[in-house]
């Protein structure tokens, strides 16, 4: 299963690579992992996405806490959250198909971030799949170049009710 | 505020944290520190090491002696490298050690400058944490946060590199009273309601059992685990780590479990339906490693101070997180006087399984077993000596026929299995306990990984006995392939040795030999009784094999008891 961890940390150098080096020394893969300061420049923010059994995220999490500079994980998978990622994309423009490109990212509400003879560049923020999305019906017009952040993801402040629960 | 440089500032630091023993070697990016090193000697002792590895496991000794954390003090790049295998070795037995290493100025960092390395990177793993001082002003504040780190907790090794421009560096000196740090939280009493769900499970129980390991010794639960086995009437078995945990002569106590554990802790175990573990941390040397066949009729309390350890290798049903010692207090509260519950059957048939298979050798030969060199050294000793022990067939034989009698008397590499710790690792029990007999046990194959601290033995006039076992072989790699590669004895004999007793009086130690069995007593007595440095070099048989045995993946209930029980 997919998991999306938080954990809010020290803003010191070499933390990363601890918890990065956590998941290369027991030969799991990270699928995302950002990290920026927070209000406080004391402490970052690290938002990380993975895949494991449930064995091996707890695993991870009791790893994570166990981390001196590690000050408090949580796994929002089971939480109602906000995701997202921006992408760039660079798309070859020809003559022919300037507009279908346009029009394309139109439709996912894209931002035109550079414009030339020969590219476009994009700029779109949203969920995983709507990135995936947007990339895959850019791809046969002829990506150049795209930079994608991963995710970042906060829990919501209200627990919305998922349809058929009762309070 | 006194000013000072950042040299002055480690060993004020030191003083500060109650330090009196560094086991180290100069070099130079820590010149500085042995520059004013004298001023302080008669505050802190260096012991001067011949290799950075023997300092670390000298430190490691002296932990595990002591109970207080061992420090080292070396130089950058090879210097540190060389105590990786120190540190791992710590960090598997959760020993607290604090290693401090000198760096290339921070200006160089990451140049490739003459014996620069990634301490912090390299290190990474096997520390609980590390540092890299950036400023001379930090340093008192990154040392006093590595030895709390280091001794709370879970204990645990932390590196502190020291660049030289932050040692040559001057500024106040700051030594923070308190430590405060946002990520890091140990715990120390258990949950009260997880306290609670286990004592209504120890009190239903038919056939409890208590599995102790090394974190009983580390919080010094000794006392404690005493009245409750007694309290609930239930019969204790131990991993290698947790030997002189319990007294031996308890009838409660029931010996070492594991791959050489004794019959009865085995089938116990096997048998039993509820096991309370206690600072252990399931490792498959002590479970069989097959972790679907262990205990397989069994509920499991686990009691540990690091969570990470719960439910990583068995699914535990009540797991406690705290000091062992804490935990068993808040028990002991719960836990009536005298319990209802008749124990004959379990008790009788745990004593049924000891009289059937006891740990036994046949001692008839012409050539001396280990089995009966360690039984000697026990009686001869009677449990009173901390003894050392290294890694390989020997140190089976330690666990098994050495009567330990208190915590702390047990010293050995359990986890990471590191050959040529065990030597270096007596010196440092016996700076840390003056006042004892310490003997370092060990093989020919293992002394030759770093008998060159022979020459630190006899420079600091210790009063230290070796007892080197010398079958002339990598015993246990030879027990292996007699076992299990059809007798393949691929490279495990030696084909030159050295003269042991003319190697240790090459250094100014004093060296005696046995090679009979006849002659066995008499050696040791002489040996063990003789002042100063002395090896004893005892010729034991190469045929003799470590039993009962698990093979690796093997049940608990599956033993090879004898060489009767090998195709």
């Amino acid at each position: 299963m997919r998991h999306t961890i938080t954990l809010l940390v020290d803003n010191e150098s070499g933390v990363l690579s601890r918890i990065a080096g956590l998941f290369s020394a027991r030969g799991f893969n990270i699928e995302s992992l950002n990290v920026a300061e927070t209000l406080d420049p004391e402490t970052s923010r690290i938002t990380l996405v993975t895949s494991g059994d449930d064995f091996i995220i707890q695993q991870i999490i009791k790893r994570f806490n166990n981390m001196v500079n590690v000050i408090k994980v949580s796994d929002l998978s089971d939480e109602v959250r906000v995701e997202r990622e921006m992408v760039l994309v660079r798309v070859e423009a020809k003559e022919g198909n300037r507009a279908e490109i346009l029009r394309t990212a139109d439709i996912f509400r894209a931002k035109v971030v550079d414009v030339g003879l020969k590219s476009y560049t994009f700029e779109l923020t949203g969920d995983k799949d709507k990135i995936t999305a947007f990339i895959e019906l850019l791809q046969p017009m002829g990506i150049k170049e795209i930079a994608r952040t991963g995710t970042v993801a906060m829990k919501r402040e209200t627990k919305l009710q998922k349809r058929g629960e009762e309070k | 505020m006194a000013r000072m440089i950042g040299a002055e500032m480690f060993f004020e630091t030191l003083i500060h944290e109650g330090i009196d023993v560094v086991f180290g070697l100069p070099g130079g990016y820590v010149l500085k520190v042995y520059d004013v090193m004298p001023k302080y000697a008669d505050r802190i002792k260096h012991v001067l090491a011949r290799h950075e590895q023997g300092a670390t496991h000298m430190a490691d000794g002296y932990a595990r002696a002591s109970g207080k954390p061992g420090v080292v003090l070396c130089t950058s790049g090879p210097a540190a490298t060389n105590t990786v295998t120190g540190i791992a070795t710590a960090q598997m037995d959760s020993s607290p050690i604090v290693v401090f290493t000198g760096q290339v100025p921070l200006p160089y960092l990451g140049s490739d400058a003459f014996q620069e390395a990634d301490h912090i990177g390299i290190t990474r793993p096997c520390t609980k944490h590390n540092y890299l001082v950036r400023r001379t002003i930090d340093l008192p504040r990154a040392m006093k946060e590595a030895f709390y780190i280091a001794g709370t907790g879970r204990p645990s090794p932390v590196l502190v590199d020291m660049p030289k421009d932050v040692l040559l560096g001057e500024d106040e000196l700051v030594i923070p009273e308190s430590v405060s740090l946002r990520g890091y939280k140990p715990p120390k009493k258990g949950h009260p309601g997880q306290i609670k769900r286990a004592v209504e499970m120890m009190l239903a129980a038919k056939k409890p059992l208590i599995f102790g390991g090394g974190g009983l010794i580390w919080s010094e639960a000794t006392p404690e685990l005493i009245e409750f086995a007694h309290r609930l009437q239930v019969p204790v078995t131990s991993t290698l780590m947790g030997l002189g945990a319990y007294p031996p002569d308890d009838p409660l106590f029931i010996s070492m479990l594991g791959m050489h554990g004794s019959y009865a802790a085995n089938m116990a175990v096997h048998d039993s339906d509820l096991v309370i573990s206690i600072g252990a941390r399931f490792d498959d040397r002590a479970t069989g490693g097959n972790f679907e066949k262990f205990a397989p009729n069994a509920k499991i309390v686990h009691i540990d101070i690091d969570p990470a350890t719960i439910d990583k290798n068995i699914v535990v049903h009540c797991p406690i997180v705290g000091d062992a010692k804490e935990v068993l207090k808040q028990i002991l509260e719960l836990l009536p006087a005298k319990i209802k519950t008749d124990r004959k059957e379990w008790l009788g048939q745990i004593k049924e399984w000891q009289k059937k298979h006891p740990l036994t050798y046949n001692q008839n030969g012409d050539k001396i077993l280990t089995s009966y060199v360690i039984d000697t050294l026990s009686k001869i000793t009677d449990g009173e000596a901390i003894i050392v022990s290294d890694v390989g067939q020997h140190q089976m034989w330690v666990a098994q026929y050495y009567k330990f009698k208190y915590p702390r008397t047990h010293i050995t590499s359990g986890g990471l299995g590191t050959m040529g710790f065990g030597f270096p690792a007596a010196m440092g029990a016996k700076f840390a306990r003056p006042d004892k007999l310490v003997v370092s046990v060990c093989g020919d194959g293992s002394f030759q990984m770093n008998f060159q601290e022979l020459a630190t033995a006899v420079e600091n006039k210790m009063d230290l006995k070796i007892l080197l076992l010398n079958n002339g072989h990598h015993g246990m790699v030879r027990q292996w392939q007699t076992m299990f590669y059809d007798r393949n004895y691929s490279a495990s004999k030696f084909e030159v040795l050295p003269d042991f007793v003319k190697l240790a009086e090459s250094f100014g130690a004093k060296g005696l030999k046995a090679k009979r069995p006849e002659d066995l007593e008499a050696t040791l007595k002489e040996g063990l009784s003789t002042d100063g440095v002395v090896l004893m070099e005892i010729f034991v048989d190469c045929e003799e094999l470590v039993y009962p045995m698990i093979a690796p993946g093997g049940a608990m209930n599956e033993m090879i008891l004898g060489a009767s029980d090998v195709a």
